[in-house]
């Protein structure tokens, strides 16, 4: 265990200290940031290629043949080429993207601001966290460069295919092993991550800033680390047990008498690679809300924020924060409906799954309640904010059809689900990280985003993700399976290759609309507008101090609140906002 | 008192840390020493959760495993695995004597207890080595048959813990043999000694499935 945070800090001088192996958990956080982002354009940049290849199944690009010589020989990619950078899309996006920006980017810039600490409670942890995830990338990103390439076993890595080794495919030598390698120290890093979210949050908030007062932001910060706790340790476990069947030849996972690509599997036996589905589902489904909850926390702060109205049901929100997460651990069977389970738990999963449709719901009606009558500011960070209330709902709905086992029988293997989980676990996740990096850089950075850019990226962005993933659910309904490389000799397809050549020029089109994000961002990093302390008239912590925060956040003044998070718009105010720091007497105003 | 705070102080039973305002209700206040303690609890309990949680996962799967196939032989399990169960429980009874003298004032016999119940550890860890040794010339290796799967990745994960505990002892030893034992260590004191507790209770459970089930 690290030594924990002392009252006393002293700014480091070097850069190494200050900006490499920082104990800042803001320095921390934006070097999470970066590391999604570069993440994020290889996560992108592996995605267009699919899409490519979708479409032009057979064309040859001569620089194909250049980067792989054996999986793309002669320009052509190989089935088994583009399963591996489906694998590798997947495991980016949703590990080091999707899991790390929104909790250990922005959670350990501003949780510990929000909730008035100087720092997170183990700085050293917080510092080998980041650098762990750094490894583990670095791992998975070595899984490219190894003899057969990267594992094409899918994010999801279910055995045989992932545990008989080179035998199924290319990139199952050490591409497999890598992958898992570098997954289990990413469970290691999200493990101490969660230690120091827990501790600081429970142990380390200012004088009143009691439970109920927290922002909603911290409430999903702390939820998410606790499902990250739990699921990543399952997780390990299992990774291990994988790890072990490939390499020592223990059967935990793989069955006896595998056939594989002509060849008898014989030093396996009595494995069961549903045991593999249960631990890694146990894990996967709370990891759907890993990646959610925090962007429910940033959208429930910004619809407050930007329609000057205190958010609608804070306490219920809360309980429903904690029946997410609750719930989260109860349904990973739904999953699994395909895979021959018991009819009876196959309906218990269903009618859990079900059951967490309330609180989505409760959390949906209370941000379109924030809405209502509000005075709303529709800045981009608000735009996007309202981008992740509806890419929820329309992930939301397409969830209920996909929970009973009835109908995900027919769809479970096709287009609809990709559909489904984009757009609710991908680009829901995402809209709420455009949305706290406008509401938030200004804090970060001390300069002002372009909002112009920033507007005419949210509109490109917002269009072309439905472009892209409403139509996927239609192609889900005609049946065109998921994870095939190439449709172009399958009969009854043939009259929605036309669908995909839109859904691809859609995302080449969504994807060139990013470099307006990412010119805006490292644009205004150096030439933006000074940002004040308080740009967009807030009331958490974080608002009370200059942009960017001093090291020690607030400058050896230990902050006391008075007030919720969301007092906006109160009668008898002076402004339409009281700060939390604001002295009580503003409050009895009313 | 807060709910952090109270139960840290019943398991510890040792110097009282000090008074906390609000706790869960009020938001308590960074206030230096006190939060800095109560967050290192924190953050252990928070840890036991995860290797809990990572004991239950193999658990599961040692259960699914075993009902689901018809491969499982038992395995016959070295004896020594008794005495180092005994070595193990011992070096938590030392422990916590030393944590005793220490806090009737007696440096020295903390220094000795302490550094017997290390050197219990880490006669525990030989013992379990030595109880792989005989497996492996028995013939039982890991790839055997579930089993001896299993007993390989209990037992390695359960050492693997067990290092760490170590690591910490022998710096809680050393830094007390350097005489260098102010507030904070007293901390790291109680933190080393709640996760050896732990990995003790942890290991009792381990011998328990193993025995009835494996």
């Amino acid at each position: 265990m690290s030594s924990p945070a002392h009252a006393a800090h002293h700014a480091p001088q070097g850069f190494i200290r200050k900006y490499v192996f920082s104990l800042d958990h803001k320095v921390i956080g934006i070097q999470y940031y970066f590391l999604g982002l570069f993440s994020v354009f290889v996560g992108m940049t592996l995605s267009l290629l699919m899409r490519f290849h979708m479409v032009n199944p057979n064309a040859s690009v001569s620089w194909f043949a250049k980067i792989w010589p054996t999986a793309a020989a002669g320009g052509v990619m190989t089935p088994e080429l583009y399963l591996s950078l489906m694998t590798m899309h997947g495991t980016i996006m949703v590990f080091f993207v999707l899991t790390t920006v929104p909790q250990s980017g922005f959670g350990n810039y501003f949780l510990p601001i929000q909730i008035g600490a100087e720092d997170m409670a183990f700085p050293v942890l917080n510092m080998m966290s980041f650098w762990t995830t750094f490894l583990a990338l670095v791992i998975m990103i070595a899984a490219f460069f190894v003899q057969g390439g990267a594992p094409l076993a899918g994010w999801t890595a279910y055995p045989p295919l992932s545990g008989a080794g080179r035998i199924t495919g290319p990139g199952e030598g050490m591409g497999q092993n890598l992958w898992i390698l570098s997954i289990a120290v990413f469970c290691g890093a999200s493990l101490m991550g969660a230690i120091n979210f827990i501790a600081t949050l429970v142990d380390l908030r200012c004088k009143g800033m009691s439970l109920m007062r927290m922002p909603l932001t911290c409430w999903t910060w702390l939820v998410t680390a606790i499902l990250g706790l739990l699921g990543f340790a399952v997780l390990l476990a299992a990774g291990v047990l994988l790890l072990l069947d490939r390499t020592v030849g223990t059967s935990f996972f793989l069955p006896g008498g595998l056939y594989i690509n002509d060849q008898i599997i014989a030093n396996h036996k009595g494995g069961s690679p549903l045991l593999w589905q249960h631990l890694f589902w146990f894990f996967g489904h709370p990891e759907v809300y890993i990646a959610i909850l925090p962007g429910m926390g940033v959208t429930s702060q910004l619809l407050s924020t930007f329609s000057r109205k205190p958010i609608f049901g804070y306490k219920a929100m809360v309980y429903a924060i904690l029946s997410i997460g609750f719930l989260g651990f109860l349904v990973w069977g739904h999953h699994m409906f395909m895979s021959g389970m018991n009819p009876y738990s196959a309906m218990a999963f269903a009618t859990l799954t079900m059951c967490i449709g309330v609180p989505s719901a409760i959390k949906t009606f209370n941000w379109i309640g924030t809405l209502w009558n509000g005075k709303i500011h529709f800045t981009t960070s608000m735009l996007f904010a309202l981008g992740f209330v509806s890419l929820f709902v329309t992930g939301g709905v397409s969830g209920i059809f996909l929970g009973q086992p009835a109908l995900d029988l027919y769809f479970h293997d096709t287009y609809f689900v990709v559909g489904h989980f984009h757009m609710i676990m991908g680009v829901a996740a995402i809209f709420g990280m455009f949305a706290g990096t406008f509401y938030w850089f200004p804090k970060m950075f001390g300069r002002m985003l372009n909002e112009p850019l920033g507007k005419i990226h949210f509109y490109l962005t917002f269009v072309g993700v439905y472009a892209i993933f409403t139509p996927m659910h239609f192609l889900g309904l005609v049946g065109n399976p998921r994870r095939y490389s190439d449709f172009s000799n399958v009969e009854y397809l043939a009259g929605v290759i036309p669908v995909h050549s839109f859904m691809s020029w859609a995302a080449y089109i969504t994807a060139a609309a990013q470099i307006i994000f990412v010119i805006n961002l490292f644009w205004s990093m150096k030439k933006g507008p000074i940002a004040p302390a308080n740009p967009w008239d807030s009331t958490t912590l974080e608002w009370s101090i200059p942009s960017p925060p001093p090291f020690d956040n607030f400058a050896g003044v230990h902050p006391v609140v008075n007030h919720g998070p969301y007092e906006y718009s109160v009668p008898g105010a002076p402004q339409d906002f009281i700060m939390q720091t604001d002295p009580p007497e503003v409050h009895s105003e009313s | 008192m807060g709910m952090s705070g109270s139960l840290t102080h019943d398991i510890l039973n040792g110097p009282p840390p000090p008074p906390i305002e609000h706790g869960w209700g009020g938001g308590g206040g960074s206030d230096g020493r006190g939060s800095s303690r109560r967050a290192s609890f924190t953050g252990l309990f928070v840890l036991i959760a995860a290797s809990t949680m990572v004991f239950a996962a193999l658990t599961s799967a040692f259960v699914v495993r075993r009902g689901l196939s018809d491969d499982w032989t038992s395995l016959p399990k070295p004896p020594v695995l008794f005495v180092n169960t005994i070595v193990l429980i011992l070096s938590s009874v030392v422990l916590d004597l030393s944590r005793r003298a220490l806090k009737a004032g007696n440096r020295s016999r903390f220094n000795l207890w302490w550094t017997v119940a290390t050197a219990l550890g880490v006669t525990f860890l030989l013992g379990q080595a030595y109880a792989w040794r005989q497996l492996n010339d028995a013939g039982f290796f890991i790839a055997t048959n579930p089993a001896s799967s299993f007993f390989y990745v209990l037992t390695a994960s359960h050492a693997f813990h067990l290092l760490g505990g170590v690591a910490a002892l022998l710096y809680v030893d050393v830094q007390a043999l350097r005489l260098r034992l102010g507030p904070a260590k007293r901390t790291a004191i109680d933190v080393t000694a709640i996760f050896w507790h732990f990995l003790d209770g942890l290991w009792v459970y381990l011998m328990v499935l193993l025995y009835v089930w494996g």
